[in-house]
């Protein structure tokens, strides 16, 4: 496959599903995407179409196939979770476990890969934590278990402990299940500016069609077709979006940007 | 900006404790003994009184040393289990290891005894009871390690280790159907537990065990702090889940196989000292929850071996009973005070 310098997530002839011993169940094939480097992607797609099993995989939760996965010019294969851990990192939909972490202590975590073998916290770690609090304006929660939080307090902290993890690809899987609107729109513009100032890369799935049309630089729609992408405008045009549900029930209305309900 | 907070205090209080509880310790016993004397036994080496000399040295400081070493073994293994299964429920006994070390005791015991009574001298000395006990804990835990191999949900492993717990108890309970009133006898006491029954020889191998276990849990720290966050999240900070996982479930089968072997299986402590410890000292890293949960579970253990031997001179409970006895009405009510609002 052609390797290009720009591109922090490159897939060729990815085939995603799942493997067992006596059989092979694919869930979608021929998958070629890129991601660029500061770009803000969402994976939009209705229940059940495997974007979790896309992400998935390409976090090295779950083996490909086949095909090839490159993050940052190198196949995800060969990259082991430790060197895997400075160049992704996640904010899963799994709940926290109980225990007593603060807020802080679990922002820190972030900086496990660069620690030495104790965990302990230099100079440098404790800037990038501080950088991340403030970048999401989480200073007041500092001192909270992580259990007495929102969701949306957890949610900004999640993302707070991924960009002290100092990754340039961060993925988040359906980082707004949880939210009100206002916390919605929050959380989608606070991604949008952290692609575009910080220059990191994200990527997400997501429920939020209207947002993501509106802050997303580029879209990878999943339908029962496969996986096509590009930039937002353009998928509007060739009129890719309208067809992500196949469906009578709902239709797409190109001015307001929204699925409506097709009364046709 | 403040960053995290620091347990000196808490450390400093539970180590002077630690030392008060030793002493009171050894006082204690159908002989009083002085806390002067104490020192200048230990210290020097010298006393004008031969016998206390004798009782603090063969007798009640290896009972101390060895409720240390129990309490501390106990309460880290159950820390371990919590971590690794998520679960406050978890013990250090949830891998089968108590169950195993009591199928080898009743094989020993009531397996043994039934077909001949030529054996019957070694077999019940506190060596032969020991050799049972961790060949049966040893085996139990390979079984869970084995089948725990392929399995990729932690929590399976949990399961498995609870049902290898009602296996074994149900081949102690055909053993015991079938055996003698003696002997029955024999194993009900070994499953009180003894804090009593170790010379400075088993003492040096249980010490060993403990420090060599210790010194593999420093490297864990950094996997254990990120296991909080869930297996997932732990895998995406470059941990190798299930080399951790073997390391962990190693560590709490060698700690508390040998433990139960020299002292049988002592309930309670490494279930509630975790939970005991979290709620005086608020934090979940293990950096300093696994020190803390160490000394305040030798503090415990010596608390209970005091409590046994209190209520007469002549006689010693079941450390066993004390355990649960006492320790389960505190942590009940720490819980539910806990949760009254003030």
């Amino acid at each position: 496959m052609q390797v290009n310098n720009k591109h922090i997530v490159q897939t060729s002839n990815l085939a995603i599903g799942y493997q067992t011993k006596k059989q092979q169940t694919c869930v979608v094939d021929n998958i070629n995407l890129s991601l660029n480097k500061g770009k803000f992607a969402c994976i939009l797609g209705k229940n059940g179409i495997g974007k979790s099993t896309l992400l998935r995989t390409l976090t090295k939760v779950q083996p490909k196939l086949s095909g090839e996965i490159l993050i940052n010019k190198y196949p995800l294969e060969t990259i082991s979770n430790h060197e895997l851990a400075k160049k992704m990192s996640l904010v899963l939909t799994e709940r926290i476990p109980d225990s007593n972490l603060n807020v802080y202590e679990l922002i820190a975590l972030g900086r496990q890969p660069y620690t030495n073998w104790i965990g302990k916290l230099n100079d440098n770690d404790l800037q990038q934590i501080n950088l991340a609090i403030n970048r999401v304006h989480i200073e007041d929660l500092l001192h909270k278990r992580h259990d007495e939080l929102s969701d949306g307090q957890l949610q900004k902290v999640m993302i707070a402990r991924a960009l002290a993890q100092d990754t340039e690809l961060i993925i988040l899987d359906e980082p707004t299940a949880h939210l009100d609107i206002h916390n919605k729109i929050e959380l989608f513009s606070l991604l949008n500016n952290l692609s575009k100032d910080l220059q990191k890369t994200i990527l997400i799935s997501t429920h939020e069609i209207h947002l993501a049309l509106q802050l997303a630089d580029e879209l990878w729609l999943m339908n029962d077709n496969g996986i096509v992408s590009g930039s937002t405008e353009d998928l509007i045009d060739d009129g890719s979006v309208s067809k992500l549900f196949s469906s009578n029930l709902v239709k797409f209305d190109i001015k307001s940007k929204q699925f409506i309900i097709n009364t046709d | 900006m403040k960053t995290q907070k620091t347990y000196t205090g808490k450390f400093i209080l539970f180590l002077s404790l630690l030392c008060l509880v030793i002493l009171v310790n050894l006082s204690l016993g159908s002989v009083d003994i002085p806390f002067k004397s104490i020192f200048q036994i230990i210290v020097a080496n010298d006393s004008n009184q031969e016998t206390w000399r004798y009782i603090i040295l063969h007798y009640r400081l290896p009972k101390a040393i060895t409720a240390i070493l129990v309490g501390s073994g106990l309460s880290i293994s159950g820390l371990l289990m919590q971590t690794l299964f998520r679960n406050p429920l978890a013990g250090p006994f949830v891998l089968g290891i108590s169950s195993g070390a009591s199928l080898g005791v009743a094989i020993l015991v009531l397996g043994v005894s039934a077909f001949s009574g030529s054996l019957v001298g070694f077999a019940f000395s506190n060596i032969g009871f020991a050799i049972a006990a961790s060949l049966g804990a040893f085996l139990v835990l390979s079984v869970v390690m084995i089948v725990a191999k392929n399995i990729k949900n932690t929590m399976s492993i949990l399961i498995i280790g609870l049902m290898f717990g009602s296996f074994t108890a149900a081949v102690i309970s055909i053993l015991a159907y079938f055996s003698s009133a003696a002997s029955l006898q024999q194993y009900v006491f070994w499953t009180f537990g003894s804090l009593g029954n170790l010379g400075w020889n088993e003492i040096i191998i249980l010490c060993t065990i403990t420090l060599i276990s210790i010194g593999l849990l420093l490297t864990m720290i950094k996997p254990l702090n990120s296991l909080l966050l869930g297996e997932n999240y732990a895998i995406s900070l470059g941990v190798n889940l299930k080399r951790t996982r073997n390391l962990i479930m190693i560590i709490t089968g060698l700690l508390t196989g040998v433990i139960t072997a020299f002292s049988g299986p002592i309930a309670f402590i490494g279930l509630a000292v975790p939970h005991l410890t979290k709620l005086i000292i608020k934090t979940s890293n293990h950096k300093i929850i696994l020190p803390a949960v160490a000394i305040l579970g030798a503090i415990i253990m010596l608390i209970s071996d005091i409590i046994a031997q209190l209520p007469t001179s002549e006689y010693t409970l079941p450390i066993n009973a004390v355990t649960s006895l006492f320790g389960a009405p505190i942590v009940i009510w720490l819980l539910i005070r806990k949760r009254t609002p003030h």
